[in-house]
């Protein structure tokens, strides 16, 4: 693993998140929603976080804005040690970390006007409230929506409007890096893109970093400059996003980008990913993916496999393409 | 970027959802179903004609209430039958009955909305703390609601008055100490839920003090279940307090209660039937002008509730 | 599964502890001069001493909870100085059969009223009969059951001699005919309505609208689908009720002149006798959590969700 930089602004190691649940009078057992994950993400950047339900990237969103509290592991901002915090320093930490929500309709007070819902997130900056009424105006222009929209309430807009609202209280705090967790899987997919385009705008703007959570990986695709694929609370791949799409290694990657629809892969071979993901309370021995993998060996039913970086510089936890590495590398030094 | 004409923005979303206290058409709307609704208006006319008489008792009332009229007994000192003179007729003291049902109404009404209001206070406060701060205290305060719901809510209103004592006052405290408990239990309920959308989670991702999340978020969301609650209360609690004036334990002597009058009607139904009826009618519908402004109530602002057994 | 079971009795436990706990609070804590309570107003300064010292009123507020503990569970739930001595316990024995025929009766009628009508008025929605039973829920909804009881006497058992006017006699049955109706009717009324809605929903539901298409005869649907939901939340409210009514319903119980529980507390109010309220509310809250109880049992039974849900 790369030593986190000065310029790192969000550091994640080793995050743990398990979930105690208790069987009657039976002993109780632990669901590993996150199991062993670590990322960064650099100023000004995205990384996305790909992967299907019960992956655990909800509760890694969830994680970093303490609405969970992590089993183990430590969590970093711009340097500073923020996992477990309390009180008064919890507060001003939730500010620089904001989340904008998958469902556009629950993720905003339905009882609230728009204008009270932005302002609430100003009066936590601690704006004076004469100043509030210039400062909304100001935040819906910033995401293209007309000043009208203030006095409105949340079930009178569409699902889109609803999306850029939350994107406005989440830019209202002035944070560092906002948290997207299927911001637009909600969406029809011509707002998609108006929502993509104006989440990147604000990017160049405000150099705010984001972390973009998504099954969907044309949208990743689109928005991420590194990409982890995670698995069962796992990360089974990391890299650019160049380098994932143009060249997936682990297995998992490969199947979901050959599942995306694209115009060129007319005649091209599917990977068919055949059964469904396990239950996180009790994943398989070894690598959790064994089960539906075309590639599995024994030692994929006995060890699990860890994050180790490729020759690319890529990072991918297989013992398949970590062998076949060996193999290339032992070949060139031959 | 494409920005929406206003005109697109009204078009949308004219919600078939529970409607916004607060939404710029909800007054509009909520008079419009009203009078499509010709039950919900009649109750609400009775409730409002109630109150006119609750409050404005001494004007209405043709008579005293407490006055024994000489000529309001016949030669044998019987109850005298509704006539040009006595509307409704007189009891056996020879009192003008209407005038009593008019100061009847004041108790019943006072008692009524005095005893809901004060169960609702404890009650929401009760179920909102223990719903949002969860663990040992929910469990705690729910346990000691359960248990005062054990008992069947007459007789413990019953007990607490003999021990206390009768008088208005006691028969206020009594029945708003019987009837928080429903609104404890269902308001925990909703705040259960209610803390989990994602709007509370976003407020507490945005740094939003839990005081303040209670106040903004949580309280307005509560208001229509009080509200109806509310409304089924105080029907509720004029039924008790008209049992237990019936039961001789409510509100003292001599005042007028239509509890007390239908228990002396009671004993002269073979002589005078109009004694035991009129106070009877007047308790039935009015307990029924709240019932049914409390149903049209949960359709307009909480439909979702209409079918759990309240 | 027998976790569960094991942990809702302890429940159960706590609460009839806590209701205990809660009326040893009103009858000795709660009132200025508890022991002048217990020994009624008649009573002698000596007499009200001799209690104070029995009851141990000088003695701590603890050593009073445990002795009154200890009384209870001894089946000692005083002695009335209404009825010259005789001891709570023995009376409300004595009156608890009555008080069970008639909250049978009640349910019997809240099951035989309000079920039919509700299902009748969801198949006819809209039409006279629904409305009529519509009405008619609601005067039962607020009709006070003691003015509902004194007109139903005034009419068919004064004016026409059809039943009893008060009382208890050979057969019971008969005599409790007009009590039990009275009791039932508010419940009857409440259930019509909620079975009517329950029922509407179900006969919307997609699967019933299935089974149509599949040919099934309208009454099999009706027994074997409509039913089974309609009646799940009905059936855990009836347990409520039957734990409510066995509590002594006191007011139609003295309007009838029937010796049960409720007439019990019914006179010992006028006589402000302490011992005796306290004694049948204790015994009517122990009711009600114990039925309670076996409502949630039952429910297990009955709902295969919950079944499962408890099962883990």
């Amino acid at each position: 693993m790369t030593s986190p930089t000065s310029t790192t602004l969000v550091d994640v190691r080793d995050l743990n998140v398990y979930f105690r649940v208790r069987r009657g009078l039976a002993a109780s057992r632990s669901i590993k929603a996150v199991d062993g994950v670590s990322f960064e993400l650099s100023p000004g950047q995205t990384l996305g976080i790909a992967g299907e339900s019960g992956s655990g990237k909800s509760t890694v969103a969830r994680t970093l804005v303490q609405i969970i509290r992590p089993t183990a592991g430590t969590i970093s901002l711009d340097g500073e040690v923020v996992t477990n915090l309390k009180g008064s320093r919890l507060r001003q930490y939730r500010r620089r970390m904001q989340m904008v929500y998958q469902d556009p309709y629950d993720s905003l007070d339905p009882r609230m006007m728009i204008r009270e819902a932005i302002g609430e997130a100003l009066a936590v900056r601690g704006l004076a409230k004469s100043q509030h009424k210039d400062e909304v105006h100001q935040l819906l222009h910033r995401v293209n929506l007309p000043a009208s929209v203030a006095t409105r309430y949340p079930g009178q807009l569409s699902g889109g409007q609803r999306q850029r609202v939350s994107i406005a209280r989440a830019l209202a705090v002035k944070p560092e890096v906002i948290i997207c967790d299927e911001a637009v899987a909600a969406l029809d997919v011509s707002i998609r893109a108006q929502v993509l385009n104006l989440l990147k705008d604000i990017q160049r703007d405000t150099g705010v970093g984001y972390l973009f959570i998504s099954h969907d990986l044309s949208t990743l695709r689109f928005m991420a400059d590194h990409v982890a694929v995670m698995y069962v609370g796992r990360i089974v791949e990391y890299g650019t996003s160049d380098e994932v799409f143009a060249n997936p290694l682990h297995p998992y990657t490969r199947a979901l980008i050959s599942a995306v629809p694209s115009v060129t892969s007319r005649g091209q071979l599917r990977l068919k990913l055949s059964g469904e993901p396990p239950d996180p309370g009790n994943p398989p021995s070894g690598c959790p993916f064994n089960p539906r993998c075309p590639e599995a060996i024994d030692e994929c039913r006995r060890e699990r496999p860890e994050l180790l970086m490729t020759s690319s510089g890529q990072r991918v936890a297989c013992h398949v393409v970590s062998a076949r590495q060996h193999r290339e590398s032992a070949k060139e030094s031959a | 970027m494409i920005n929406l004409p206003e005109s697109e923005l009204n078009a949308a979303f004219v919600g078939s959802e529970p409607m916004v206290l607060g939404e710029p058409n909800f007054w509009r709307r909520a008079g419009r179903s009203l009078l499509h609704d010709p039950i919900a208006v009649c109750s609400f006319a009775f409730i409002a004609l109630l109150a006119v008489a609750a409050v404005f008792a001494p004007l209405i009332a043709p008579f005293n209430p407490l006055h024994e009229f000489s000529n309001g007994l016949s030669f044998q000192g019987a109850p005298v039958a509704p006539n040009g003179h006595f509307l409704l007729g007189t009891d056996a003291s020879g009192r003008d009955v209407l005038s009593r049902l008019i100061y009847g109404a004041r108790v019943s009404l006072m008692v009524g909305v005095v005893a809901t209001g004060l169960a609702s206070l404890i009650g929401v406060v009760i179920g909102t703390v223990s719903g949002y701060v969860g663990g040992v205290t929910e469990s705690i305060l729910m346990r000691f609601t359960d248990m005062v719901l054990s008992f069947p809510i007459l007789l413990f209103c019953v007990a607490l008055i003999a021990v206390t004592g009768p008088s208005t006052r006691n028969v206020v405290l009594v029945i708003a100490f019987a009837y928080w408990t429903y609104l404890a239990r269902v308001v925990r309920g909703q705040v259960l839920s209610l803390k989990e959308r994602e709007f509370v989670t976003a407020a507490r991702t945005l740094g939003v003090g839990h005081l303040k999340i209670i106040r903004k978020h949580i309280m307005p969301h509560l208001l229509p279940t009080i509200i109806v609650y509310g409304t089924l209360g105080v029907a509720t609690s004029i039924l008790i307090e008209a049992s237990l004036s019936f039961l001789g334990i409510g509100v003292p002597l001599p005042q007028a209660s239509w509890g007390e009058m239908i228990s002396e009607g009671q004993q002269y139904f073979q002589v005078a039937p109009w004694l035991l009826i009129a106070p009877g009618v007047v308790l039935i519908l009015t307990v029924l002008a709240f019932n049914l402004a409390g149903d049209w109530l949960t359709d307009l602002l909480d439909p979702a509730s209409r079918d759990m057994g309240r | 599964m027998t976790g569960w079971l094991v942990r809702r009795t302890l429940q159960m436990l706590l609460v009839v502890f806590g209701v205990v706990t809660l009326a040893f609070v009103f009858a000795y804590i709660v009132p200025a001069n508890p022991a002048r309570m217990v020994a009624g107003p008649q009573a002698s300064p000596a007499a009200v001493a001799s209690i104070a010292r029995q009851l141990g009123l000088d003695r701590s507020v603890w050593s009073q909870y445990l002795s009154f503990i200890g009384r209870l569970l001894h089946g000692n739930l005083g002695v009335s100085f209404a009825l010259e001595g005789r001891t709570v316990a023995s009376e409300i024995r004595g009156a608890l059969p009555y008080t069970a025929v008639l909250a049978v009766g009640g349910i019997i009628w809240e099951i035989v009223i309000g079920i039919p009508a509700g299902i009748i008025a969801a198949y006819r929605p809209k039409s006279f009969i629904d409305r009529f039973a519509t009405i008619g829920a609601l005067c039962g909804l607020s009709a006070p059951p003691f003015w509902l009881g004194l007109m139903l006497i005034y009419f068919l058992a004064y004016k026409v001699s059809l039943f009893p006017i008060n009382g208890v006699g050979h057969p019971l049955i008969w005599y409790m005919i007009l009590p039990s109706f009275t009791l039932g009717i508010g419940g009857a009324a409440f259930y019509s309505r909620m079975v009517r809605t329950t029922v509407l929903q179900v006969l919307s539901s997609p699967f019933v609208e299935f089974a149509r298409l599949k040919g099934m005869p309208e009454r099999t649907i009706l027994f074997r689908h409509v039913m089974r939901h309609a009646l799940t939340p009905v059936i855990t409210m009836l347990g409520m009720d039957l734990g409510y009514f066995l509590g002594g319903v006191l007011i139609i119980e003295s309007i009838f002149g029937i010796p049960g529980v409720g007439q019990l507390a019914y006179n010992s109010i006028s006589t402000l006798d302490v011992p005796m309220i306290t004694g049948t509310v204790l015994v009517a809250a122990v009711f009600m959590v114990v039925m309670s109880f076996v409502v949630d049992v039952t429910y297990t039974f009955i709902d295969p969700r919950v079944r499962l849900k408890r099962a883990k």
